[in-house]
């Protein structure tokens, strides 16, 4: 008789019964189920992700998680990983699949990316004592305006209007509730709010209780259209045409029956324990006039709204974001390929797309090259891990950025990838309510509402180190970037010199 | 711009040189003409503003026998690219009259290029069949002059007006252009200080492109941007400097999209959200200048001193971190770093201060001047 | 540009707007401002092409469209019925959640995309990829019935919700084009005529017609032929087929973990 499982357990959870006072908290807070108590507090250690809620929740400090040390014969093609997928599909037919972002050790090229700081000839700013402006507005702007004479001064002709305008340029990803729970989306609302910028539906519909904090929501319409209505819609400060994730680019959603409880019933519009399919093509969009036929279908339907278009970045990046703009859309929302998920096949996740340092150079060039750049905002996301990262993406060429990751990070996400089995032990990434009940939605706002504002802090000291005081100056300003250990081709379609010229 | 082009000796500042400067102009708003001399002696008192290393003016009606005509400075590494640049003009334009820049030996000055000016007309046909204003097809044409023709630059085009600049201390490119013998009703004065030494003339100030001339102290933190959202509307940056962007902004801004000076002002040196944000409900000017004209936010210290045909106005940034002073004695109105240089020229002035950050002081010439 | 024209003597609280040559943002600024001052019916006289008629209204107003509507009639849209006096284009009734749209001609592709309420009649035939994503919720039902035939991936993704395809004329014809229910998880089909099994997609099965199919089937063809005036008297119940999914989940062996 042959085992089933030829892959062995990733981590080895180990107990120190010494310490341990048997209290069971660690029996509470796995959401996998790892420990169990006969006398003792045993663990399973195949079932341990490494989420780390029994290290941190232990009063005694007693549990550790190691790796598995278990050695393997070192072979360079065939990396352990590799090998573990083939015994997994070997022993069940199927793809892969995994949650959050790409965990393949490409290059980063925020990571070879400089900032440049000023000395002597022009002044760095104090940006703690003096103005430093971080507000952004995003949609679609005139190419000039129009003013006129009046008797006690200047008037505007036609003031720009149909604009988002956040106080940070720092918004939240979509992330469904169906992916997420909601007192995790009640805890991005909240921090929205406090912080002057957006969270993002996702493609699940709005809950009853966020309706509320609607002017701090973009609404997302994807190819499934849950929770799509009129008022839903109207609802937020914009529509979103979700077209690709950057975690896998060209390939749809799909959140399992199973999870379709009551409130997601509600929300998505759908009936309890039903599959929602969000498939990778909207069926009726199968060209980029059918893109505009969508785009104008919303502004109809919600009072001409900005509609921002949400795509993977793919290797045509550029000419498709420029057909975006011409299309009509008012923000084009760039997701590179470490953009996260809750659920992804690997192979797609790991191997689809390009970079988003990328693709916002060459977005960013390309409407400038054609002259259209002021038609839409461009909100870069996917691989956002840092203050440093937010300025390199605006100085590329980035309206603002999106976050997603990060922000569950700060919610307690360990990382641990596992999302798409709905056993979150931080309650994060599932509907079990005993799980998600110990998210506390203020808790977690205010944990979002530190992390940006930090973010933000790093980002004005930042721009005073670089002489200037106002976001503007940094967007597109890629002559404050340097350019350490790229190729000289990445460096020419970055647009960036090279660190000593 | 590929600086490949240029072939030679002629170096061109291959990266962007910071430098400190003194400025000085003055406007009389009757239209009286007023010697060259006075903008030398204004420009000498701020002698340690400057190293030597560059000094320039522009001078507004000083050409009354050539108004209509475009006048092309224009300096050459050697004769190859003048033969060049002739051809050109001769292509594209109608030259009325073409001479040597008159100089004076001066031995502070060193080894000057040959320094040319021709008076000419764009041809009729070559308007009509690239479909362009005159104004639009001489900007394209310096561009194409300066990108193109090796050792071949154009440092003035404008009419009735001229720009004349060296390396030197203003004083020195004074004598050098024997500039007490124009006269004119604008003179705009400036001192370079930059930070490593230039081989080339064209980086002295003032900068011009058609009648605007700029002279500019401080460095732009937010050149990047501002090169790049410029070169959206066509415009080349060349010279690797800030002032050039500074020209270009205020061609884009006034000529282009129409705005006066004074909203064009609150584009380079926007007001704060926070000043904004006080503005009466309606009141969305500000907020839609920042929203649509951002990348031409020019941000960090700078100082202006612009010219224009009839006109000249002073500016300095958002947060004033350049010196700039006024003053008004009669109808002649005058803006410099230093309240000193001013005074060397006009010594009892009806009204001196110092203007705000982001605040325009304009002097048109009065109507029938 | 074409007047409105309002024809106040009417009782009914009936207004006319001469559309031919208007832009759809026009058209339907006016049938919002129309239905605020309280018309319960709106004609549009010549209409040829324009898009969003209707697009996320939420009266309970009667539209009548004399011409053919352009693409995304009544997308969004939630109460008004619509009728159309000629064929209609693609993508109507996108993500229509409430409300009635009848075609007194044939309609395009993607008709009923995402719809989650209401019901769109045709009285021909219908394009390729017609009911997808169709899915019902609470007390909703959405429902399309078309009097001819349907092109392929009919009903692709549906959830839920009712497609019937009276197949009138096709008889001995094919009435349906491939991949019928693809992907479906939810709702049921009826259609007359005959169907291969190469024709369905993996996630579907045949069923016979019950008395509670038969009851939903004469409601639905009476109405239909109420709306349409196309004749249903003759069309036999037996020989309807029913089709639904076999699963809710149709993807859980997809993946391993």
């Amino acid at each position: 008789m042959m085992p089933n499982n030829f892959v062995p357990s990733e981590f080895i959870v180990n107990v120190d019964h010494q310490r341990c006072r048997r209290c069971k908290r660690c029996i509470l807070n796995c959401g996998f189920g790892v420990f169990d108590f006969q006398n003792m507090t045993t663990a399973d250690s195949s079932k341990c992700v490494a989420c780390h809620r029994c290290v941190i929740f232990c009063p005694e400090e007693a549990i550790t998680i190691t790796r598995n040390p278990l050695a393997f014969k070192e072979h360079a093609s065939w990396d352990v990983r590799l090998r573990k997928a083939i015994w997994k599909q070997a022993q069940t037919p199927g793809m892969i699949l995994t949650g959050m972002g790409n965990e393949l050790p490409w290059l980063n090229i925020f990571d070879h990316l400089l900032i440049d700081a000023c000395q002597v000839t022009n002044p760095s700013i104090d940006p703690l004592r003096e103005p430093m402006e971080l507000r952004t507005y995003l949609g679609r702007k005139p190419e000039k305006v129009s003013v006129s004479n009046s008797n006690d001064g200047f008037e505007i002709e036609t003031p720009v209007e149909n604009n988002i305008k956040i106080d940070i340029p720092i918004i939240f990803s979509g992330m469904s509730y169906g992916s997420i729970s909601l007192n995790a989306q009640r805890a991005l609302a909240i921090a929205a709010e406090r912080l002057g910028t957006l969270m993002n539906t996702g493609e699940g519909g709005l809950h009853n209780e966020l309706y509320p904090y609607a002017n701090n929501i973009i609404v997302q319409c994807a190819s499934g259209r849950f929770g799509v209505h009129t008022e839903y819609l109207n609802a937020g400060v914009a529509v979103e045409i979700k077209i690709g994730q950057g975690a896998k680019p060209g390939i749809g959603g799909h959140l399992p029956g199973e999870k379709i409880e009551r409130e997601i019933s509600g929300t998505r519009m759908i009936p309890v324990g039903t599959d929602a399919i969000s498939p990778a093509p909207h069926h009726d969009i199968y060209s980029i006039e059918d893109l505009r036929q969508l785009i104008y279908a919303l502004k109809e339907a919600t009072g001409y709204k900005p509609v921002s278009v949400k795509i993977a970045t793919v290797h045509n990046v550029a000419a498709i974001a420029s057909g975006i703009a011409r299309a009509g859309a008012d923000i084009i929302y760039l997701d590179g390929f470490r953009g996260g998920t809750g659920a992804s096949p690997a192979i797609v996740r790991d191997h689809v797309g390009i970079p988003i340092e990328i693709a916002i150079a060459v977005v960013d060039k390309q409407l400038r090259k054609e002259g259209i750049r002021n038609l839409v905002s461009i909100v870069a996301a996917g691989g956002i891990r840092q203050a440093a990262d937010v300025a390199k993406a605006i100085a590329l060429g980035a309206d603002a950025v999106g976050i997603g990751t990060a922000a569950l990070i700060a919610l307690g996400c360990r990382l641990c990838q596992k999302c798409y089995t709905g056993n979150c032990s931080w309650g994060i990434a599932t509907q079990r309510p005993e799980l998600t009940g110990r998210l506390d939605p203020d808790w977690g706002a205010e944990r979002l509402v530190n992390l940006v504002n930090s973010w933000a802090t790093e980002l004005k000291e930042i721009l005073g180190a670089l002489g200037v005081n106002a976001i503007e100056s940094l967007r597109g300003n890629r002559e404050r970037l340097r350019a350490l250990g790229l190729d000289s081709t990445t460096m020419e379609i970055l647009d960036v010199k090279p660190a000593g010229r | 711009m590929n600086f490949g082009d240029r072939q030679g000796k002629w170096v061109v500042d291959e990266v962007k040189v910071p430098d400190a400067c003194g400025l000085s102009g003055f406007i009389n708003l009757d239209g009286k003409r007023i010697g060259g001399e006075i903008v030398r002696e204004s420009m000498s008192v701020m002698r340690e503003r400057g190293n030597g290393l560059g000094g320039g003016y522009a001078g507004y009606g000083i050409y009354p026998d050539f108004k209509e005509h475009f006048a092309f400075h224009v300096m050459f590494e050697d004769d190859s690219g003048r033969r060049i640049c002739e051809e050109l003009l001769r292509e594209y334009t109608e030259v009325e009259k073409g001479e040597g820049i008159p100089t004076r030996q001066k031995c502070e000055i060193v080894d000057p290029p040959i320094l040319m000016r021709y008076f000419l007309l764009p041809k009729r046909e070559k308007l009509e069949s690239e479909n362009l204003e005159p104004d639009d097809f001489i900007v394209q044409l310096v561009m194409k002059i300066n990108t193109q023709v090796p050792g071949s630059f154009v440092f003035s085009s404008g009419k009735n007006m001229g720009i004349f600049k060296a390396v030197g201390f203003p004083e020195d490119v004074a004598d050098f252009y024997k500039l007490e013998s124009y006269t004119g009703y604008t003179w705009i004065g400036h001192g370079r200080f930059p930070t490593n030494t230039p081989g080339w003339w064209g980086g002295a100030h003032p900068f011009n492109i058609l009648d605007w001339s700029v002279v500019h102290n401080g460095e732009i933190s937010s050149y990047g941007i501002n090169k790049r959202y410029l070169e959206m509307f066509g415009y080349k940056c060349t010279l690797l400097t800030d002032t050039e962007v500074m020209a270009y902004l205020f061609d884009l801004l006034i000529r282009r999209h129409g705005l006066p000076i004074e909203v064009a002002s609150k584009v380079v040196a926007a007001p704060f959200w926070e000043e904004i944000d006080q503005k009466e409900e309606g009141d969305k000017l500000e907020e839609s200048l920042r929203m649509v004209y951002g990348s031409a936010l020019v941000n960090g210290p700078f100082a202006v001193i612009v010219g224009f045909s009839r006109g000249m106005f002073g500016l300095n940034d958002r947060v004033k971190l350049r010196p700039l002073v006024a003053a008004v004695k009669d109808e002649t109105l005058y803006v410099a770093s230093e309240e000193a240089a001013i005074r060397q020229i006009c010594n009892r002035p009806d009204n001196i201060w110092a203007p705000p950050a982001g605040e325009p002081v304009i002097g048109r010439l009065k109507g029938d001047a | 540009m074409a007047e409105l024209a309002v024809d106040s003597s009417n009782e009914q609280s009936i207004a006319r707007i001469e559309a031919s040559g208007m832009h759809y943002q026009e058209i339907n600024e006016k049938v919002r401002s129309l239905i605020e001052q309280g018309y319960l019916r709106i004609v549009l006289e010549g209409v040829n092409g324009q898009r969003y008629i209707g697009d996320g209204l939420t009266s309970n107003v009667d539209i009548v469209v004399n011409g053919v509507p352009g693409n995304d009639l009544g997308a969004f849209m939630n109460g008004p019925n619509i009728f159309v006096n000629d064929n209609a284009q693609d993508a109507v009734g996108n993500t229509m959640n409430a409300g009635k749209i009848v075609i007194r001609g044939h309609a395009g592709d993607v008709i009923g995309y995402g719809m989650r309420g209401g019901k769109i009649f045709v009285s021909g035939d219908v394009g390729y990829r017609v009911g997808i994503h169709m899915k019902s919720y609470a007390d909703q039902i959405p429902v399309i019935v078309s009097g001819g035939r349907a092109g392929d991936f009919f009903g692709e993704y549906m959830a839920g919700g009712i497609l019937v395809l009276l197949g009138i004329g096709y008889e001995n014809k094919e009435v349906v084009g491939t991949y019928v229910g693809t992907g479906m998880h939810g709702g049921t089909m009826y259609i007359r005529g005959d169907l291969k099994d190469w024709q369905l997609g993996r996630e579907v099965r045949v069923f016979s017609i019950d008395d509670e199919d038969k009851g939903v089937l004469l409601a639905l063809m009476e109405e239909f032929s109420d709306d349409t005036t196309v004749d249903v008297g003759n069309l036999e119940i037996s020989d309807f087929l029913k089709l639904k999914p076999f699963s809710h989940r149709p993807y859980g062996d997809l993946y391993v973990y």
